[in-house]
């Protein structure tokens, strides 16, 4: 009785101790942001509803999205390389083919009719500074803008792939490839997939002249990226031990409620899309979490039993003793 | 030379060359222990598995950890985590452990202050855990310095550059230490040098040193009784081991020793498998940039005590502040002035001095976390008064404690 009563009390310590360190001093050194589930509340629903065929004719024509974007779903290639479009824009300009998959239609909408307002970069693109967003707002094509934009986003749905078809690594590529690196290659359903670069997978040379010319590539194309950003936006490797789960998504969510100014945009991904890109960063960070889950589960019976033969171990030596 | 006859089996072998049979008695069957004693009692070997532990775990990422200031990071966080089979499960045990092994340091230590197990002949038990707890500390600090993240770079940096002294501007003595102006491959190469050579050995030497240091004066007991030791081990060995005030260290002492080890794996084994965070901050999981200076920097839990009596002062201050919370802590068996070594429910002020201690490093604990802003400063400079405070209060309040 008397130990029990002395582990009660090391055990509140310990646990006051644990809870005054971890819990409440995270607590008051970093802002505590809830996610709105990627509900974008301050843009405006879709009120028309789009018709998918009328959506390709102006995204082809009139909207003039393929001056810039491939669509490789259609067989339309970028019309720049990545290095050359960062170049013209800063950035590569993403393909459009998972676009309707990965981000809110919502999201979309806003962004064809105002970038600089759906991306959150009002505070660097505005009349004060001059500058304006590299890509275009889209002032209409004649007829109702609100019809069609909700057309073109009704064509951007259409060409994509099934949420269920979407694989971690497309999100990934869509939403956040084209700025950030993930220089660890990963082991996927034993598969070895390569390191991400901005300009795409880094694939194996023969030559090393190949590599090197890939690698100058890469840099070329960053420096262009920092010019535009401020700075190189960083390495995501292990961004899911670094920042976890919870912030990741409420920064790609609202970038601004962090981080006041930040050059970074905001995104617009789905909820679904989230999901996945989280996944993506768990497959390259932490690999090996389906594996710890089962050894930890057999580690624990197996200690179990240890316990319970210690135990009776003891009341076997001390039965003597009393 | 000693006479030898042809062995009748392999033990009788062994035990003509190596003493096998007297070493046992020795060292585990006559080596007695207190009967009346309560699980903290079994932390030493709490400690001595946690010890074995990170000494596998540690040799299982030597194989494949790299140095090197271009390597380090990814060597622990690709090659070791993704790379190696079951890599990530040395790590987590050799981070998980490196923590846990400071709360039941601390635990150990806050036991032999409440029962007063560093008084009457048990001084040096006293001293030569300190010494491991400073090697321990030694060890913590260099280790944390491998990963090479944001927290191990200016960690690093903070901790070195209290070498400097404050106004003394000793930053030739940061500089000889470091082997560079700031942490770089020097500073790298010879914290892994410690790390995982020098402080071991230490550490090995100074666990010889403890256990030889409970030889002669004996294990305390929850009472402070004083035991005759050879009268109740002649009871004992007479057959009446129900009313011997001792017991055997194996097996009836391991046998207790085992069930608190067995209950503590399992505790352990879920930190390591579902709540390891704590024991490796988020934060050095960032490369280490020497540019980008990290929001917050604070030391492991286990340091943050000591880092809040250096922190609310000015620079000289605080440095005296924190060298004595450094060693004040070994003169404990000399400013202790009473002649009662039983626990400290029996020991009038005393019993107030043991838990207003232990609130008070759980305070500066908090308060060495969170940001020095407001309210946290203020409770933190009374916290860090009220450490120092306590300590010169000792000698008085426990010379003029009644005997019991």
């Amino acid at each position: 009785m008397k130990e029990l009563f002395i582990l009660a009390v090391v055990t509140f310590f310990t646990l006051l101790t644990y809870w005054l360190v971890e819990p409440f001093a995270h607590s008051q050194m970093h802002k505590h942001i809830e996610s709105e589930g990627f509900a974008y509340k301050d843009l405006p629903a879709l009120t028309k509803k789009g018709d998918a065929a009328r959506g390709k004719d102006l995204v082809m024509g009139a909207g003039a999205c393929a001056g810039c974007h491939g669509i490789k779903v259609e067989g339309m290639p970028a019309p720049m390389d990545p290095v050359t479009a960062a170049q013209s824009y800063g950035v590569n300009p993403p393909d459009l083919s998972n676009a309707g998959a990965v981000f809110d239609a919502k999201f979309l909408a806003a962004l064809i009719k105002n970038p600089a307002h759906a991306l959150m970069l009002e505070h660097k693109y505005n009349e004060k500074s001059g500058k304006s967003y590299p890509m275009p707002q889209f002032y209409g094509a004649g007829g109702d803008i609100d019809q069609e934009v909700a057309d073109m986003v009704a064509y951007l749905q259409s060409i994509a792939p099934k949420q269920e078809e979407l694989t971690p690594n497309e999100a990934f590529e869509t939403a956040c490839g084209r700025c950030h690196a993930i220089h660890y290659p990963y082991n996927l359903d034993g598969k070895i997939h390569p390191a991400w670069t901005q300009i795409g997978e880094k694939p194996t040379f023969k030559k090393k002249q190949d590599e090197l010319a890939f690698e100058q590539k890469v840099l070329d194309y960053q420096d262009s990226l920092t010019k535009y950003l401020g700075t190189l936006p960083p390495d995501l490797s292990m961004y899911i031990r670094s920042r976890g789960e919870h912030f990741i998504k409420t920064f790609v969510e609202d970038p601004q409620a962090y981080l006041k100014g930040t050059a970074m945009p905001r995104v617009g991904v789905n909820a679904e899309a989230a999901e996945k890109v989280i996944e993506h960063l768990e497959n390259v960070g932490d690999s090996k979490r389906h594996e710890r889950a089962s050894v930890g589960a057999n580690v624990m019976i197996y200690i179990i039993i240890f316990a319970i033969f210690a135990i009776l171990w003891k009341k076997e030596v001390w039965r003597d003793l009393h | 030379m000693a006479h030898f006859t042809k062995a009748t089996s392999l033990h009788d072998w062994l035990n003509q060359r190596l003493a096998v049979d007297t070493l046992r008695r020795v060292l585990a069957t006559e080596y007695w222990i207190p009967k009346n004693i309560n699980f903290l009692w079994a932390m030493g070997m709490v400690l001595a598995i946690t010890f074995g532990l990170l000494l596998i775990s540690g040799i299982f990422l030597l194989m494949y950890y790299q140095p090197n200031v271009n390597l380090a990071f990814d060597s622990v966080n690709y090659t070791i985590m993704q790379e190696v089979g079951y890599g990530w499960l040395w790590r987590h045990v050799h981070g998980v452990a490196a923590s846990v092994v400071f709360l039941i340091i601390y635990i150990h230590m806050f036991t032999g202050i409440y029962y007063g197990s560093y008084k009457k002949g048990r001084e040096m038990i006293w001293i030569s855990g300190m010494l491991l707890f400073v090697a321990f500390s030694a060890e913590a600090f260099s280790g944390y310095m491998l990963p090479w993240g944001q927290m191990s770079y200016w960690a690093g940096m903070v901790i070195t550059n209290l070498f400097a002294g404050g106004s003394l501007h000793a930053d030739g003595l940061v500089e000889w230490i470091r082997g560079d102006y700031v942490p770089g491959q020097a500073f790298l190469n010879r914290f892994f040098m410690l790390h995982v050579l020098l402080i071991p050995l230490a550490i090995l030497g100074l666990i010889g040193l403890h256990f030889g240091a409970l030889r002669i004066p004996h294990v305390n007991n929850q009472d402070g009784e004083e035991i005759d030791f050879e009268a109740e081990a002649a009871k004992y060995k007479a057959g009446d081991k129900a009313n011997s005030k001792v017991i055997a260290f194996v097996n009836d002492f391991m046998s207790k020793d085992m069930m608190v080890v067995g209950i503590y794996l399992i505790f352990f084994f879920y930190l390591v498998f579902y709540h390891y965070d704590f024991a490796m901050d988020p934060v050095n999981f960032d490369p280490a940039n020497g540019l980008k200076t990290p929001a917050h920097i604070y030391p492991e839990w286990y340091f943050l005590w000591s880092y809040e009596i250096l922190r609310p002062f000015s620079t000289d201050v605080g440095l005296i502040a924190f060298a004595f919370a450094q060693v004040i802590f070994f003169a404990l068996p000399f400013l202790d002035k009473s002649p009662n070594a039983v626990p400290a429910s029996r020991r009038g002020l005393f019993k107030y001095w043991f838990w207003a201690m232990l609130i008070d490093m759980i305070i500066l604990t908090a308060m060495g976390k969170v940001p020095p802003e407001g309210s946290f400063s203020t409770i933190g400079l009374y916290a860090a008064l009220t450490f120092i405070g306590l300590w010169i209060a000792l000698p008085f309040i426990t010379k003029f404690e009644k005997k019991v």
